[in-house]
């Protein structure tokens, strides 16, 4: 029997058009030409669905973990990372801040008409580095593409699987007053790299995106200090978001000190320019644990150890309440409320 | 940071905070009647609450938070004329970040923004010239507001649009002076302050003669102050001092930024570019006589009120306040936050019924913030 | 109102416009020069100002910070023998 013909692979070029959302060739070609080479899917038939064998952490009394984020950033490459490492780490943060082991990602891409071809491939090739570095497989994905104006270059969603192994449970109903929170650095580079990068403020910095994945500092946690109670990343609306949901859900208030919160001179500098707050600058590398008093120390030190948590520090503590009341102690003795954020910090001049 | 971090430092705070418990008493505060005093400046307040300085004075000293927020003090028929002028066909709106959540009577900037406004968010009126040079088929307005600290640099950026001849940019004047709202303050008969820490920046621009009626006339002490907290506490003490020796003297504790004599370039363009309005309304707190500047005739072309035809006062009825709100008293230090019926319930920052709750530098807002127990104290 | 912060004078952007290049704790941003100078701008590089908006809007005086920070060290002495004064006179009135 003859083999069947397969018409050459063409590598598309160009721009994006709405024939490549179309369902025929060209989008065969986008699809095969841009995600398929890069994602390494080649090889295997490729079906509408990912078909995954179980990890044996699942077949010996693991559970599954599933989450999915959407990721949107403007502009799409700035310094440190871009939209496919967010979209990439985002998902395997998320995994592994609950105690789960990232194992297989899904990508799906709302793309405006007109997007270079070569921004798509850069993209691409970024998510799967990003995938090889956090040790998970994209293995499946969509594309779609809209009408100028109708998105904004390009939306990129992911849902991501991972077990989380027998025995481990974190969560925030389990933190306890007295437990201590340490986070793995710095603070607000992202949110301060992304501002600068859109170029509004006009603001030159060396700051860069903290966008790292995170399941391999959590995994060192979690066997230096098995007790951890919870983790939580702090993206959008900073740490102080995070620690204003964690008090929340656990019915129990939080003391950050002041002095012991890792901030870094060109932030500092950064915030003082534009009056913002690091606390509720956005991060994307940045997580916070809790841990029991008696494995603080085994915890920040993992931490320390670990490439992504060099600069880790104890902020607080987990106390009494009242519930949900978060309350920074300032170096000079006095004491704040940090609450959430209304919307947005709004650079101001007064 | 240098010139920053020297004037962060707890260990030297400690001294401060002892010296101000050791001079309150002969200063003349009691627990029933504590001393009051006025810090005029929102940067001031915001500081007070960033670092908690609040529940670290004596009880015998109390702070009364002032006026000088321009974000608050604008009134909402200000507002209405942005909305206006920024839904114009054409017209690029550019605003500093503090005025995108001010409630106008109907709207926000925000909202007229999402309503498909073009507003944009400058750090600087130089950016919205800038914006003006690469868009010359647009008509760019900046929003000027602030005090005298901001006026000059709206001044030199109409100057340079003029010498540039950008005639597609124009300033929507509201900006405001410091010392005729303390004048209106302390000839209330209410009022019952002791004493003042002054605007450290507008002082950098004014100097610190304009105060002089402060001691003079009203014999009350006024001390212009930075915004790091040992400036604050510095200037708390000197305020202390002066009343524990009888004395109402203005004294400088920022002369590393104030000059005496402020900054004459800056005076210069001021009056070069704008004139005293005769009167202009403060929210919370009414018309005050030339409290406000606009546009020089020589620099109409500049001045979106002429070019777009919402000139202030054009037939508007003054922006009535919210019915039960009580930003006027507390700007009068008349009452606390916590005090007004609106405080937590209808009025929170994500609502804001009156001015004080917009800005982070109003007191109701700084209150509801970083209040601590005060919050509970308003439930 | 009204924030300031301090920045040093990096570089001379564009002196006909009045331009430097200020550093703040290592973000750069442009900055006017118009209030702070008259003339030539390069003997300013180094400088440091108070910023507002973009704007310079006074030269930071040196010896008037150091002033004020001595000032508040002597403070802190002069507290420190009052304490101790207050302590011994303490201890004189509890003697019997």
């Amino acid at each position: 029997m003859a083999a069947p013909i397969v018409p050459a692979r063409r590598k598309p070029k160009g721009k994006v058009t709405l024939a490549h959302g179309g369902g025929g060739k060209a989008m065969r070609d986008l699809v095969e030409g841009v995600f398929v080479d890069a994602f390494g899917m080649g090889g295997a038939p490729l079906e509408d669905q990912a078909r995954l064998v179980p990890p044996e952490a699942l077949l010996s009394g693991g559970r599954l973990a599933m989450t999915t984020d959407g990721f949107v950033v403007d502009p799409l490459f700035f310094p440190g990372g871009d939209i496919g490492k967010l979209a990439v780490w985002g998902t395997v943060n998320d995994l592994a801040v609950g105690g789960a082991v990232p194992h297989w990602l899904s990508v799906s891409m709302i793309i405006e008409e007109g997007l270079d071809i070569e921004v798509l491939e850069r993209v691409a090739h970024s998510m799967r580095e990003a995938a090889d570095l956090a040790g998970v497989r994209i293995v499946t994905g969509d594309t779609k593409v809209v009408a100028r104006g109708g998105a904004d270059k390009l939306f990129v969603t992911t849902a991501g699987v991972g077990v989380i192994p027998a025995g481990r449970d974190l969560g925030a109903h389990l933190v306890q007053p007295g437990d201590v929170a340490i986070v793995n650095g710095y603070l607000g580079r992202h949110g301060a790299a992304i501002l600068a990068a859109r170029g509004e403020m006009m603001l030159e910095t060396a700051i860069e995106s903290d966008c790292a994945p995170l399941n391999g500092l959590m995994e060192a946690v979690l066997s230096a200090a098995p007790g951890t109670r919870c983790a939580r990343d702090a993206t959008r609306g900073g740490l102080a978001s995070l620690l204003n949901e964690v008090a929340a859900a656990s019915g129990t208030g939080f003391a950050i000190e002041e002095a012991r919160l890792p901030l870094e001179a060109e932030i500092r500098g950064f915030c003082e320019v534009l009056g913002f707050d690091p606390l509720y600058l956005a991060n994307e590398g940045r997580l916070a644990v809790f841990v029991p008093p008696g494995e603080a120390e085994a915890a920040l030190a993992a931490m320390r150890d670990h490439e992504h948590g060099r600069e880790a520090a104890v902020i607080g503590q987990v106390t009494e309440g009242p519930a949900g009341r978060v309350v920074m102690n300032t170096a000079f003795g006095g004491s704040r409320i940090v609450d959430m954020l209304v919307g947005d910090q709004l650079p101001r001049i007064c | 940071m240098k010139y920053i971090d020297e004037f962060r430092d707890p260990a030297l705070a400690k001294n401060l905070f002892r010296r101000i418990e050791s001079l309150v008493g002969p200063a003349g505060g009691t627990k029933e009647k504590p001393l009051q005093i006025m810090e005029i400046c929102g940067g001031h307040t915001h500081a007070i609450f960033r670092y908690g300085l609040d529940k670290l004075v004596p009880a015998e000293l109390e702070f009364v938070h002032g006026p000088g927020c321009p974000v608050c003090v604008l009134p909402m028929s200000r507002v209405d004329d942005c909305i206006e002028i920024a839904a114009r066909d054409n017209v690029i709106f550019c605003t500093f970040g503090d005025a995108m959540r001010v409630p106008g009577t109907r709207k926000s900037l925000m909202q007229a923004k999402a309503e498909g406004c073009d507003i944009r968010m400058v750090y600087s009126p130089l950016d919205a010239l800038e914006l003006a040079r690469r868009n010359p088929d647009r008509d760019v307005v900046f929003f000027g507001l602030g005090f005298e600290t901001t006026m000059p640099a709206t001044a030199v950026t109409i100057r340079k649009a003029a010498a540039d001849g950008q005639t597609n940019f124009s300033v929507f004047c509201n900006h405001i002076l410091v010392p005729p709202p303390l004048r209106a303050l302390l000839s209330d008969p209410q009022m019952r302050l002791d004493g003042f820490v002054g605007p450290g920046h507008v002082s950098m621009i004014i100097g610190t003669e304009p105060y002089r009626f402060i001691a003079e006339e009203f014999g009350k002490p006024l001390v212009v102050a930075g915004f790091e907290p040992l400036d604050l506490l510095q200037a708390i003490v000197m305020v202390l001092q002066q009343l524990a020796e009888g004395r109402a003297e203005i004294e400088n504790q920022y002369a590393r930024v104030v000059p005496a004599n402020g900054n004459p370039h800056a005076m210069a363009a001021i009056e070069a570019v704008y004139e005293p309005r005769s009167s202009f309304d403060w929210r919370g707190l009414g018309e005050i006589d030339r409290s406000g500047v606009k546009i020089r005739g020589e620099y109409a072309a500049y001045d979106a009120e002429v070019k777009f035809g919402v000139g202030y006062g054009a037939g508007k009825a003054a922006g009535r306040e919210p019915e039960g709100c009580r930003c006027g008293d507390v700007v009068k230090g008349l009452i606390k936050p916590p005090a007004c019926p609106k405080f937590g319930g209808e009025c929170v920052p994500e609502r804001p019924l009156g001015a004080l709750m917009v800005s982070s530098e109003g007191a109701c807002a700084a209150y509801y913030q970083y209040g601590g127990t005060r919050r509970e104290e308003a439930a | 109102m009204c924030l300031g912060i301090p920045g040093r004078i990096a570089a001379i952007r564009d002196a006909e416009r009045r331009i430097a290049s200020v550093d703040f704790s290592g973000v750069r941003r442009d900055v006017d020069l118009t209030c702070v100078a008259e003339g030539a701008l390069d003997d300013l590089v180094g400088t440091w100002v108070l910023v507002h908006v973009g704007f310079a809007m006074s030269v930071i005086d040196e010896a008037e910070a150091q002033r004020t920070l001595e000032a508040l060290a002597e403070l802190g002495e002069a507290e420190e023998e009052y304490a101790a004064m207050r302590e011994s006179a303490a201890m004189l009135e509890e003697r019997p």
